[in-house]
């Protein structure tokens, strides 16, 4: 008879996971570490980063990485109820003119202006899309893609707040380091918190519109109601970012509804991989200063910075955290039988 | 008051273009009544469901649910007045565990109402319902995706998501089909149970042998029209329904 096999490889995930993705029964410091690791680790960077990289040009990269992993994060709340916005930049731009507003023609201070933009931008934002809730697919996209156009025309042909020239000198942050982990800061709360908020009971409900509504209905649930306050709090997350972005800047102009803006963190999510808000950050924090490093090669920056993108999607259509994250699950170690 | 009318529908009509899926359709049904709902295919059975549900409007007629008229109401307020219905096709939440299918019921104004439930509490009243209907608690069933499970598993889940709204009124769609002799005989006493505890059923199916073994009481559709309303022996024995089920127009 052959030797009898005392240990067998087990995933330690396995081990780990009662029967759910939420119900873990851990029965050890390792194991503890295991489930400890992938949150301190993004955690750590994020508060760190800033520290090690020092205010300068790349400082500012951290906190451009910051607003548009705070867009990205948007779109992915939006997504996980089944809404496809291309319109990230009406977000921002509602966000960056109000408090540039508030700021510049009432001299309200940025502690006011900001939490103004953040509540003020998404009621209007809300407004605006909650006519068209009920447009499926692709042409709840298209009215998101023109909202910021409008904006913009708007802006530009009445010559209101400020026109083509922008609302200049507004207030600035303190100083830099306190914008940085202003944003810092949001980012990792909105990382968790919607990460938390899709586990609950709520977040299950948002899940279930998105994979179908009609079943929802016959749940007894008003769907419209649920999008709208998923709209709400997405926009409060958008306006905020450009708020910072407007206060940072101490200028407000018509680029805050650029397509740029809805194009970036869309790509971040697209390379991160989407569903899971962690994709989001990881692939705006990739994006954002691989395209400030190709700013030196001038117009072939683009054309490199395509490619690069077209490479990334080809090798990892799922996004490169899906990728991450199974690799990690798949860690094995020897149990006894 | 065993004798209060749940549901009443007067004159219901409904056109997709030229077809009539309805035509003119009235009856009452009272509560703890178990009516099988028949008819060939394409004479409008599942078009009724969705016009006594709110997920498709009528082109002309009324309906009432308690006395109080639902015609308008959408299909979430008409879910929170407790009438349950499960879809012919099947559909369910496929990424999501078989047990947090039941969440989105559960957290419905109706049974928050009902039942209160907070974070956590709502898994443990999903696993135990999902008990009842053959997702063992201790198996790995209701963990499961329920994209990962056999079309039995999902007729129930959808049955389960019914009763997770705590219904008067249960409106079930074509449940028995695709189940197996085994599923269906395992799901059919728990349907009476719910009948005998006073659940009002409202049963389209195409499987009439066991319809008949629990409805006390079938209306026959023919091309949108009622054409039979009563108890099954006598509905079924008359000419035109058995005209319409052998599909010809002219006596041989
Ligand atoms: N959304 C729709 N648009 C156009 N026609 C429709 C629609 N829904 C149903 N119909 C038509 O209405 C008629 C009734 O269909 P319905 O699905 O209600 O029949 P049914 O009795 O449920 O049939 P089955 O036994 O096959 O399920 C059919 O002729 C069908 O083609
Ligand atoms: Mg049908």
């Amino acid at each position: 008879m052959a030797e009898a096999i005392k240990y067998r490889k087990e995933r330690i995930d396995r081990g780990i996971k009662a029967r759910s993705d939420t119900i873990y029964m851990l029965s050890s410091y390792r194991e503890l570490l295991y489930i400890l690791f992938p949150r301190v680790l993004p955690i750590s960077f994020l508060l760190l980063s800033p520290i090690f990289i020092g205010g300068g040009y790349w400082g500012k990269v951290i906190f451009y990485s910051c607003t548009f992993a705070l867009l990205a994060l948007s779109w992915d709340l939006l997504a996980s109820v089944g809404l496809i916005s291309l319109g990230q930049a009406l977000f921002f731009g509602v966000g960056s003119y109000v408090a540039g507003g508030f700021n510049f023609y009432f001299k309200w201070p940025l502690f006011l202006t900001i939490p103004l933009a953040t509540f003020g931008g998404a009621l209007i934002c809300t407004f605006l899309l909650v006519p068209v809730l009920r447009l499926r697919g692709v042409y709840f996209s298209m009215v998101t893609l023109i909202l910021p156009l409008l904006f913009d025309h708007l802006i530009e042909t009445l010559e209101i707040l400020g026109g083509t020239h922008g609302l200049l000198s507004l207030s600035p942050f303190p100083s830099h380091w306190m914008a940085v982990y202003i944003a810092v800061v949001s980012v990792i709360l909105c990382l968790f918190g919607f990460r938390r908020l899709l586990h609950e009971d709520y977040g299950f409900v948002l899940r279930g519109i998105r994979e179908d509504d009609r079943v929802v209905m016959a749940g007894g649930i008003n769907i419209y109601w649920y999008k709208a306050q998923t709209i709400f709090i997405a926009a409060m997350v958008g306006c905020f970012a450009g708020a910072l972005m407007t206060h940072y800047y101490q200028f407000v102009g018509r680029s805050a509804f650029a397509l740029d803006n809805t194009i970036l963190p869309l790509a971040g999510v697209v390379l991160g991989g989407s569903g899971n808000f962690a994709g989001s950050v990881l692939g705006t924090f990739i994006l954002v200063p691989l395209s400030e490093a190709l700013r030196a090669l001038g117009g072939l920056r683009m054309a490199l910075y395509s490619l690069i993108l077209i490479i990334a999607l080809a090798t990892l259509p799922e996004g490169i955290f899906h990728y991450l994250e199974r690799k990690y699950h798949q860690f094995e170690r020897m149990v006894s039988i | 008051m065993a004798d209060e009318v749940i549901l009443k529908v007067e004159n219901l009509t409904k056109r997709f273009g030229g077809i009539i899926a309805v035509d003119q359709v009235s009856f009452e049904l009272k509560q703890g009544e178990f009516l099988g709902l028949i008819g060939p295919n394409g004479s409008g059975k599942t078009t009724l469901i969705n016009l006594i549900t709110g997920f498709v409007k009528p082109t002309s007629g009324r309906i009432y649910y308690r006395n109080m008229e639902i015609t308008h109401c959408p299909p979430y307020q008409i879910a929170c007045l407790g009438i349950a219905r499960s879809f012919q096709m099947v559909r369910a939440f496929h990424k999501i565990p078989a047990y947090k299918n039941l969440i989105v019921p559960l957290y419905s104004p109706r049974v928050r109402k009902l039942s209160g439930g907070k974070y956590g509490e709502r898994d443990d009243m999903a696993i135990d319902l999902l008990d009842d209907f053959g997702f063992e608690r201790d198996s790995f069933v209701p963990y499961k995706p329920a994209g990962s499970l056999p079309h039995g598993y999902l007729k129930r889940l959808d049955l389960a998501r019914c009763m997770a709204l705590r219904p008067e009124l249960l409106i079930l769609d074509e449940l028995f089909s695709g189940m197996t002799m085994s599923e269906v005989s395992a799901t059919l006493p728990l349907i009476e149970k719910f009948n005998r505890e006073g659940l009002t059923i409202i049963m389209v199916e195409h499987r009439l042998k066991e319809l008949f073994r629990v409805a006390n009481r079938v209306i026959v559709l023919n091309f949108g029209r009622k054409i039979a309303d009563g108890p099954p022996r006598e509905a079924m024995s008359q000419k035109e329904v058995q005209r319409a089920y052998l599909g010809t127009e002219t006596e041989g």
